[in-house]
C-alpha cells in the first residue's frame, strides 16, 4: 500500500524543536581542528631509547603510567610509522647522523621531544664524546627536563605537546 | 713466577726492569718494542702469549711525551707482566711499529690508540679511527684538546658550543 509523507508537518515536534535537536547533537568545526585532534589523540612515538631516559621511557608507556590512555602504546619500530620521537638519552657524535637520518625517514606531521638534560644540552658530559644539545641535529618541540625526567614528567611534556598540536591547527 | 722472581729473571734480558707491588714493568726503547715482545712471548718460562690491553698516556711536560704500555698475560703461567716505551714529542704524529704480526688482538686496541692519541703504528693493516667518527679533526685524550665546549661534527657542518651561539 503506497504511502506519501506530508511536507511541512512534524508530528509531535515543531521546526523550532528540530533546530535546538541539530544544534545539540551536531558538532561543527573545521578540517584542521578535526585532523589535529585524531593526530594528538594517537601520536605514536619512534622507539628511540638511547641511555637511562629510556628506561623512564618504557616505564612511562608500561602498566604504572600507561600511555596508552592517549593512544600512545604502540612504540613504532619503524620510523615509517611514527609521527614523535622521543630522544630519550644522550646523543653521542656517531650516533648524530644516525638519529637525524632516522627523523628524516619519519612522515610529515612529525614532532621531536628532548628527553633529559643530556638530549637537550649535553648535560653533564660537556665533552667530546656527545653532542651539545640534540637541536643542533633536528628541530625539537618541548624539552623535558630532568636527570633522567619522572614518567609523570615526561607525560607532562607529551601532554604539552599535544596542546600545541591543536593550538597550531588553530593558527593555521 | 710471580713478583720479585720474575723480575729477577726478566731483569737478565731487560735491565730497565721494575717491581712495586708484585707488579712488574719493564721499560723498553721503542726500536726495541717488536723484539722484546717477540723475546717475551717465545721464551718457554715467560710464554707471554695473551695481549691484554695497549693503553697510552700523554704528558706534555714531559720527554718523551707519548707512552705506551702494554699489558700482557701468560695463559700457561697466569703471571703478567707491563711492557712500556715513551715517544719523544718530535716528530708529531709519533710513530711506532705495530705488534699485530706477533698479537692479531691488537688490530682494534693499536686503532683505539691511535684514534685517541693519534700514535702512528708502522705496519698496521688498516690503521683508522675506532671509535671516533671519520673526519674527526684531533685526537681527544691529547692533553692540549679542548676539554670543554667541544663543536658539533655533523657530517660537515659547524655548529658551534652552546655559550657560543648567541642564543
Amino acid at each position: 500500500m503506497p504511502v506519501q509523507r506530508v511536507a511541512g508537518i512534524h508530528p509531535g515536534q515543531t521546526e523550532a524543536d528540530v533546530q535546538e535537536e541539530v544544534h545539540r547533537g551536531v558538532l561543527l568545526t573545521t578540517i584542521g581542528k578535526a585532523l589535529a585532534w585524531a593526530r594528538k589523540n594517537s601520536m605514536w612515538p619512534a622507539t628511540f631509547g638511547l641511555a637511562c631516559c629510556a628506561i623512564e621511557m618504557m616505564a612511562a608507556g608500561a602498566a604504572d603510567y600507561d600511555l596508552s590512555r592517549w593512544g600512545m602504546e604502540i612504540f613504532r619500530a619503524s620510523p615509517r610509522q611514527a609521527d614523535l620521537m622521543i630522544v630519550a638519552g644522550r646523543v653521542s657524535q656517531k650516533m648524530g647522523p644516525v638519529l637525524r637520518h632516522i627523523y628524516d625517514q619519519m612522515p610529515e606531521p612529525k614532532w621531536v621531544i628532548s628527553m633529559g638534560v643530556c638530549a637537550s644540552t649535553g648535560g653533564m658530559f660537556n665533552n667530546y664524546g656527545l653532542i651539545q644539545g640534540v637541536d643542533t641535529i633536528v628541530p625539537v618541540d618541548i624539552y623535558v627536563p630532568g636527570c633522567p625526567p619522572r614518567p609523570e614528567m615526561l607525560m607532562y611534556g607529551i601532554l604539552r605537546l599535544h596542546d600545541k598540536v591543536q593550538r597550531e591547527a588553530r593558527i593555521n | 713466577m710471580r713478583g720479585a722472581d720474575l723480575a729477577a729473571r726478566l731483569r737478565n734480558r731487560f735491565p730497565d726492569t721494575q717491581e712495586f707491588r708484585g707488579e712488574v714493568t719493564v721499560t723498553v726503547q721503542p726500536h726495541d718494542l717488536t723484539e722484546a715482545l717477540r723475546y717475551l712471548q717465545d721464551e718457554p718460562d715467560l710464554s707471554f702469549r695473551f695481549l691484554s690491553d695497549v693503553t697510552a698516556s700523554d704528558w706534555p711536560e714531559l720527554v718523551p711525551r707519548f707512552w705506551l704500555a702494554y699489558h700482557l698475560l701468560s695463559i700457561e703461567h697466569t703471571h703478567r707482566v707491563r711492557v712500556k716505551t715513551g715517544l719523544p714529542p718530535d716528530p708529531d704524529p709519533p710513530h711506532v711499529a705495530s705488534v699485530v704480526g706477533a698479537y692479531p688482538t691488537a688490530d682494534w686496541i693499536e686503532r683505539e690508540v691511535f684514534d685517541f692519541f693519534g700514535v702512528v703504528f708502522d705496519g698496521h693493516p688498516d690503521l683508522r679511527r675506532i671509535e671516533m667518527p671519520e673526519g674527526w679533526v684531533g685526537h681527544p685524550l691529547r692533553k692540549d684538546h679542548p676539554l670543554s665546549g667541544v663543536n658539533t661534527q655533523y657530517k660537515g657542518a659547524f655548529i658551534p658550543p652552546p655559550d657560543q651561539r648567541g642564543l
